[in-house]
């Protein structure tokens, strides 16, 4: 299974300008597995991510939006990327701001999927 | 109303933040003996006493079970329930090893906890004064710092 994850994060990780991905337990926002560069703090990755998709779905929810699959936040220093895949797990990218955000987030959307089966 | 009281100072500004930062609904901070120097969120004296005195028999229980695994002692220990985390950790300050017992819900979780935890040991460290050693507590004096303490965080 982890091998599995690990493979769907090295392919994230040739995405130019992705700088950490990492599979993040959605309630406990505690890391699964992770291909981070040195400079990332992974703890606090996992934590963020975990934390914005719960209040951003809560905001969906509120609204009648419905399901929220994916989150972006552009920032000045780079982007935060989440994706949605289960009620258990997210996908949690961190990019420089110039990242093609269309093929991270096709990329998230397959690994996503992986951590269902 | 949830409140932060303190019986030393330099403890609360630290303290206040993590709260705010964490989401916490309550927080103990206390020496290994259950000696409480700060608490958040306890609205009863008894209520601090059993949870200073429960946290502190978990770390010393726990700290020789790591011993017996040929660990020095654990960082932190978690426990997940239905509807509250408790995040249970250890730091060591110029003041000594202190112990802070974290209540947490679902409005926050434990990835947040540690990551600010990490924050607020910091804090501690940096606002711990290094002048004053903390005194052992004699069987004798027990009773007396217990009661101050209390008085302190109870404002009685």
């Amino acid at each position: 299974m982890s091998d599995r994850l690990l493979r769907a994060l090295d392919r994230l990780s040739r995405v130019r300008g992705v700088r950490g991905s990492m599979y993040v337990a959605a309630e406990d926002g505690l890391a699964v597995a992770q291909l981070l560069m040195e400079d990332v703090n992974g703890r606090a990755l996992a934590a963020f991510a975990a934390s914005m998709a719960r209040k951003v779905s809560g905001a969906a929810a509120a609204t009648g939006a419905g399901r929220v699959r994916f989150v972006q936040m552009q920032a000045a220093q780079g982007v935060l990327l989440v994706a949605i895949g289960s009620r258990d797990v997210l996908v949690a990218v961190l990019a420089d701001p110039g990242v093609n955000v269309g093929l991270a987030r096709l990329e998230m959307m397959r690994a996503a999927e992986l951590a269902l089966t | 109303m949830s409140t932060t009281t303190v019986v030393e100072g330099w403890t609360e500004q630290p303290l206040v933040r993590f709260v705010g930062q964490a989401s916490a609904r309550l927080v103990l901070v206390m020496t290994p003996a259950g000696q409480v120097l700060a608490q958040h969120g306890f609205a009863k004296a008894v209520d601090l006493m059993s949870a200073a005195a429960l946290g502190a028999a978990i770390m010393a229980s726990s700290g020789a079970l790591a011993q017996q695994v040929g660990e020095r002692a654990f960082a932190a220990l978690y426990h997940a329930g239905q509807r509250h985390g408790i995040h249970l950790a250890g730091c060591e300050t110029p003041r000594g090893r202190l112990v802070v017992l974290t209540v947490f819900g679902k409005e926050t979780s434990i990835g947040l906890v540690q990551v600010f935890f990490e924050e607020f040991v910091a804090a501690l460290r940096a606002a711990a004064p290094v002048e004053q050693e903390r005194r052992p507590i004699l069987a004798a004096n027990f009773e007396n710092e217990l009661n101050s303490s209390l008085a302190s965080l109870f404002r009685r």
